[in-house]
């Protein structure tokens, strides 16, 4: 019986008149593999900017691990462990790789407050880098500016900066979004790499991404939680098909 | 990390940090050879120009002055045409100190001066850096003109727009005096205050707190979503850069043993401004250049051709913000770059 | 009876240098708010069209309508080659490159104008039927500042009435509200660019003109008055007529008051206040609500 890591009650998120989010009760337990699908503007990226603390609800909570917290900041979240990744790269572009990755874990272990040594000298935060953009098969890229990358590996890279947070609940946004699909197979190995107890939530319209990597899958459709089971109860839902799988996606798998 | 191979961590770990990426990052804050042209450069005007000493006092002051602006703006991105607040506050910290006879030794007099800049710039950092852009810009006008309606209001106090002439600043360790006709001791002590403050910038700038303002520059929103305390770093950066630009307001009335109201104006800022800027804004040594060059033209072109200086200066700021943005450095970056990829492709 | 006409002739004076300034500053408010450009030459349009206008009176002798049409045309066709060759460029430029571009400019503009005309400040030399004073009943107060009130309230009315009710007026308030949302709906945003900046423009050529006595123009007329005409629109709220209106006056009033009564330092409330509120309301009296 896994225990539920990341929770939302009656969540909700309006601006003015519109509705992005209504009223989701939503759970995503311990080393969960959790797709969330549905059409553009469902509400997908707000209810992970909910989560997150980019954006404040208006109605309702978000619990981790049991804990309230809807009141907390973005940045006092991630150090409570949760992590994410943008739609669109949200990268250190002038720096190298191997410092977008640094700063990252050095944020994380508390380095990066100090002023009175070089952080050069932090050679545990350093290796730590290096070990991830191994994992991510980054190693060639590792001295390179982020700016001077392929779209794909720019994308892994956005990957490897959640990784070196070490969250226990990692929300990726369309990761292999842009990716040409020659590439997009790196991007799915590192997803399947995971550390199992991480629970990972990824919004995807790719349906080969979703078919293999999910164990659990929620549609959302305008601001609600429309169906949830897994990924073959949700493919063969008549009602699902209709509203979102049906002209768009097959498995052959364009989204 | 993982728990995966414990056996062959180590040789991996030196392996690892061995890689040319991360040796970058572990050797980045060494000293390199032309580190020290700059200051056996200013050795080298003491020796050769003494005639000069004033014009190179004045231009260490804007060093030090640039220098602590380029840790606000160049390293953490804060937009700010009021960084003169601060320096006008270190120079009539001593200037008012001095006047009054109150205290009058010049290092402790410095000291002072940073201090009362940092707590200035903790309180308007404090309030201002809640906000950005176009409204942050407004604001730190706003507290510079403040402090030089403040100024005026007291004119009584602080001399106003004439402001408190012939400082009476004690020798320095007791020996050296300050002549107002022999700029010597103006010079060494200033050279010698730019240097130890320069050692502190470069510390700052390569330790992981410099690493974190960089990435705050580079990315504000992915800052956040790291779980970087973005403004509280913002906010100790700015009080640093403050104390820093207040060290140099304390040392142009020190040396110049003057201060008045030009110490607080808009023009004073937009010149710093300028003058990083020119140099090549986030990188250590643009300071140093901007100055350079920025004051060896003004020296020779505006007491000639002050429209003409006029007309050519603005000329130049709208090349640099169409072609040249990052400056003289960033435009030898290109080069070096460029020169770089044509001999490796070779 | 003596203490109704000084706050009369107070208040008066302050509406006149407030209008002034909104005159000017309207077109900054629209083209910052439209463009999110920092636009810290405005003044310095102004102040050509303001050259514009009173040499061509002075000079070339011309009438007083005809002058301010000139310099409303010079002003509007300086913009726009201005615009579309250099500006143009920076659109997507950081905020610094903007203000280093802005900020030559202004340099640029005030060596031309010492380099072409002089160092000295020109005079508006008023049309008769403007001149002297006119009676209010409770007070006496000269002709031309009264006429300035009342252009510049129909100025802001007229501006507001076309923002609410023509086509165009639409299209920047729906651009400056959501741009991409406004470009998808298939509004020019480009071409709307050039004609609002042009516009500002010839607006602040009018203020410069209009204004020559109450701001004076002198060469320095560019950076002298570019916190006040900052203040005046950030106060007041990007791309919110009303705003800039308001803000100007209020700014025009506490101006004249502070100075008369504190003239060493008094403007410090000015900046104090514009702190308070910008920090109360970041954008503006006015501004866009934070989502």
């Amino acid at each position: 019986m896994t225990e539920t890591r990341l929770e939302t009650r009656a969540l909700s998120r309006h601006f003015g008149a519109l509705t992005a989010v209504q009223a989701i009760d939503f759970k995503l337990a311990t080393g969960a593999r959790h797709a969330l699908i549905g059409p553009n503007g469902a509400g997908k990226t707000t209810f992970v900017n909910l989560l997150t603390g980019v954006l404040r609800p208006t109605h309702g909570h978000v619990l981790l691990g049991g804990c309230d917290i809807t009141d907390k900041a973005q940045a006092e979240r991630v150090k409570l462990g949760i992590a994410r990744t943008f739609q669109i790269n949200r990268l250190f572009r002038g720096l190298s790789a191997l410092e977008n990755v640094c700063i990252a874990v050095a944020e994380r272990v508390g380095a990066a407050s100090s002023m009175i040594y070089p952080a050069g000298w932090r050679t545990d935060v350093i290796d730590e880098a290096m070990q991830i953009l191994e994992t991510l098969k980054l190693t060639d890229a590792a001295r390179r500016r982020v700016s001077e990358l392929a779209y794909g590996r720019q994308r892994l890279i956005e990957l490897a900066i959640a990784i070196g947070l070490k969250p226990e609940v990692l929300l990726l946004d369309e990761p292999a979004a842009g990716v040409p699909s020659a590439e997009s197979h790196i991007i799915l190995d590192a997803l399947e790499r995971l550390p199992e107890h991480i629970a990972v939530l990824i919004i995807e319209h790719d349906m080969d991404v979703v078919f293999r990597f999910a164990k659990r899958v929620s549609v959302m459709v305008g601001g609600a939680l429309f169906a949830e089971g897994t990924p073959r109860e949700i493919e063969a839902n008549p009602k699902v098909r209709e509203v979102y799988l049906g002209q768009s996606s097959q498995r052959s798998g364009h989204g | 990390m993982n728990a995966a191979a414990p056996v062959a961590a180590p040789a991996q770990i030196t392996s690892r940090v061995d890689h040319p990426a991360a040796r970058a990052l572990t050797g980045r804050h060494r000293v390199r050879w032309w580190e020290a042209l700059p200051w056996l450069a200013a050795v080298a005007l003491y020796l050769a120009f003494p005639d000069y000493l004033g014009f190179g006092t004045e231009l260490l002051i804007v060093i030090l002055f640039a220098l602590s602006l380029d840790l606000a703006l160049g390293y953490a991105g804060i937009i700010t045409l009021g960084h003169a607040a601060f320096f006008g506050g270190g120079a009539y910290t001593v200037g008012m100190l001095a006047f009054y006879g109150v205290w009058t030794e010049p290092i402790t007099g410095l000291v002072l001066a940073a201090a009362t800049a940092a707590v200035i710039g903790l309180l308007s950092g404090l309030v201002l850096l809640r906000t950005s852009g176009l409204t942050l810009l407004m604001l730190t006008i706003c507290t510079m003109a403040l402090m030089e309606q403040a100024d005026n209001m007291a004119r009584t106090y602080t001399g106003g727009f004439d402001g408190l002439p012939d400082l009476p600043i004690a020798p320095v360790f007791g020996l050296f005096e300050f002549n107002p006709l022999y700029a010597n001791t103006q010079f060494l002590y200033a050279l010698g205050v730019l240097f130890l403050c320069f050692a502190f910038v470069r510390t700052l700038i390569y330790s992981p707190f410099g690493q974190s303002l960089t990435g705050i520059r580079e990315n504000l929103l992915r800052m956040h979503a790291v779980g970087s305390p973005v403004r509280r770093r913002l906010v100790i950066c700015y009080t640093i850069s403050a104390a820093l630009a207040g060290v140099a307001g304390g040392l142009s009335a020190q040396t110049n043993a003057f201060v008045n109201l030009s110490a607080l104006d808009l023009d004073r800022a937009a010149t710093v401004l300028i003058v990083l800027i020119l140099g090549g804004h986030g990188r250590l040594y643009g300071a140093f250049i901007g100055a350079v060059v920025y004051l060896t033209l003004e020296h020779f072109l505006a007491q000639i051709y002050p429209t003409a200086w006029q007309l050519g200066l603005g000329i130049l700021l709208v090349l640099i913000a169409l072609f040249a943005r990052n400056g003289i450095l960033g435009l030898g970056e290109t080069l070096w770059r460029r020169y770089d990829a044509r001999r490796a492709a070779s | 009876m003596d203490f109704v006409a000084d706050f009369a002739g107070i208040l008066l004076g302050g509406l006149a240098a407030g209008t002034v300034l909104f005159i000017v500053s309207v077109g900054l408010s629209v083209t910052m708010g439209l463009m999110g450009f920092v636009n810290l030459a405005h003044g310095a349009f102004a102040m050509f069209g303001g050259y514009v206008i009173v040499l061509s009176m002075n000079r070339a002798h011309f009438g007083f309508t005809s002058a301010l049409a000139l310099g409303f045309v010079a002003t509007v066709a300086l913009s726009v080659v201005l615009e579309r060759t250099l500006y143009r460029r920076l659109y997507r430029a950081g905020e610094l490159d903007q203000v280093l571009f802005t900020i030559g400019l202004i340099f640029i503009f005030i060596a031309a104008t010492i380099l072409v005309v002089g160092p000295e400040s020109q005079t508006l030399k008023l049309p008769p039927a403007l001149g002297g004073q006119l009676n209010l009943g409770f007070v006496q107060y000269r002709t031309y500042s009264i006429f300035l009130i009342g252009i510049g309230f129909l100025i802001a009315f007229g501006i507001w009435l076309a923002f609410e009710r023509t086509r165009i007026g639409a299209q920047i308030r729906a651009t400056v509200d959501n741009r991409r949302m406004a470009e998808s709906l298939g509004i020019n945003v480009d071409r709307l660019f050039t004609i609002t900046f042009a516009f500002g423009s010839g607006m602040a050529a009018l203020g410069g003109g209009l204004g020559a006595e109450f701001l004076g123009l002198d060469p320095q007329y560019a950076l002298k008055y570019l916190v006040y005409f900052l203040i005046a629109v950030s106060v007041g709220g990007l791309g919110s007529v009303l705003g800039v209106y308001y803000a100007s006056l209020l700014l025009g009033v506490l101006d004249f008051v502070l100075k008369l009564y504190l003239p060493q330092g008094g403007t410090i409330f000015i900046y104090a206040l514009t702190i308070l509120l910008l920090l109360w309301r970041p954008r503006g009296l006015f501004g866009r609500k934070e989502t």
